[in-house]
């Protein structure tokens, strides 16, 4: 049984972020151990929330977090394209792709797998809530053993304009694109910080400075 | 609680952007946001003016860029119809990343069969 818990900070942007916490006990790593991947590969999002923006509003966040764990991460846009030109016209297709295809067609050592439970905003009379709420699971595929099992959890309870986090990441970006438009997008980032928490996220990877050191 | 949430605080920071990373990011991560979220204003073309301007960056302060980077443009090269820069970005990225190789092979495959 794993415990989490909220803790809400105001800091610049009101942030709210969950850990698997420090109270719970590690993370078991045997099996990550024993069928260490080099090389992951992103799928799609499930989306079981309410905007149907969730799936790539949050792909978009998660080669970052998982590259700098010091894993080859396959190009989440190449992949997508891929697997919808040989028909797999969702993330639903593309999550049932059978483990020894996705090995022999793109070479892959495990595949993470990530449903969106909540990825939005809810309006309240002064301020909003912006929830991102994730499970992910990383199977091996040679022999689909789970090897690691999360939840990934942020609440930005600012109400998105004038945020740090959308001026300084996607300050680029959001010149293209109305600024109201997908807060939970810069939420997923937040919550995708717990893939790199020690003894909850990812063991380091083959790239990383202190891989094999734990 | 409170010293919790003040851990916690720091936490997400250093777990974030305030934390040298490993790779040049540039806007690789905004650029796929923005093609599926507004497809209109980030056109392949536009993708590769921002990729290629990122990766002038990188070069300049010797930082390499994130895997999948450079198959990404390759496939947007593809897209363009520009086949022999395709394949020049499919092949470095099987340099950088051996571990794309199965799949750097296919597209580099399906692009000689064009």
């Amino acid at each position: 049984m794993r415990i989490q818990f909220v803790q809400t900070v105001r800091c610049g942007a009101l942030l709210a972020l969950i850990l698997a916490g420090c109270a719970t006990k590690p993370y078991d790593y045997t099996n990550f151990r024993a069928h260490p991947p080099r090389s992951i590969l992103v799928l799609p999002p499930l989306n079981e929330s309410t905007d149907i923006g969730g799936t790539y509003g949050y792909l978009s966040t998660v080669t970052q977090p998982v590259a700098e764990m010091g894993y080859y991460v396959f190009p989440v846009a190449v992949v997508d394209h891929f697997c919808k030109e040989n028909g797999m016209p969702g993330a639903g297709e593309m999550h049932q792709a059978p483990l020894d295809k996705i090995r022999e067609i793109i070479g892959a050592d495990a595949v993470l797998y990530i449903t969106l439970k909540q990825y939005g905003t809810k309006y309240q009379v002064i301020n909003s809530a912006t929830t991102v709420l994730a499970e992910a699971k990383l199977v091996d595929t040679r022999t689909g053993t789970l090897l690691w099992a999360g939840t990934l959890l942020a609440q930005d309870n600012s109400g998105g304009a004038g945020n740090i986090f959308g001026d300084l990441i996607v300050a680029v970006v959001t010149q293209a694109i109305n600024k109201s438009t997908d807060h939970a997008h810069n939420v997923s980032r937040m919550a995708n910080t717990q893939f790199a928490v020690k003894d909850h996220g990812l063991l380091p990877g083959p790239y990383h400075p202190k891989h094999g050191s734990d | 609680m409170l010293r919790t949430g003040a851990l916690l605080t720091l936490l997400a920071l250093l777990a974030g952007c305030a934390t040298p990373t490993m790779y040049s990011w540039g806007r690789y991560e905004d650029v796929v946001y923005a093609m599926y979220a507004a497809p209109d204003k980030m056109p392949p073309a536009r993708q590769v003016e921002l990729l290629e301007e990122d990766f002038q960056k990188a070069r300049s302060k010797n930082r390499p860029v994130p895997p999948g980077w450079h198959a990404h443009l390759g496939y947007l090269y593809y897209q363009l119809g520009k086949a022999d820069q395709a394949r020049q970005e499919f092949q470095t990225e099987k340099a950088q990343f051996p571990e794309s190789g199965v799949f750097m092979d296919r597209l580099l495959g399906n692009l000689a069969s064009k």
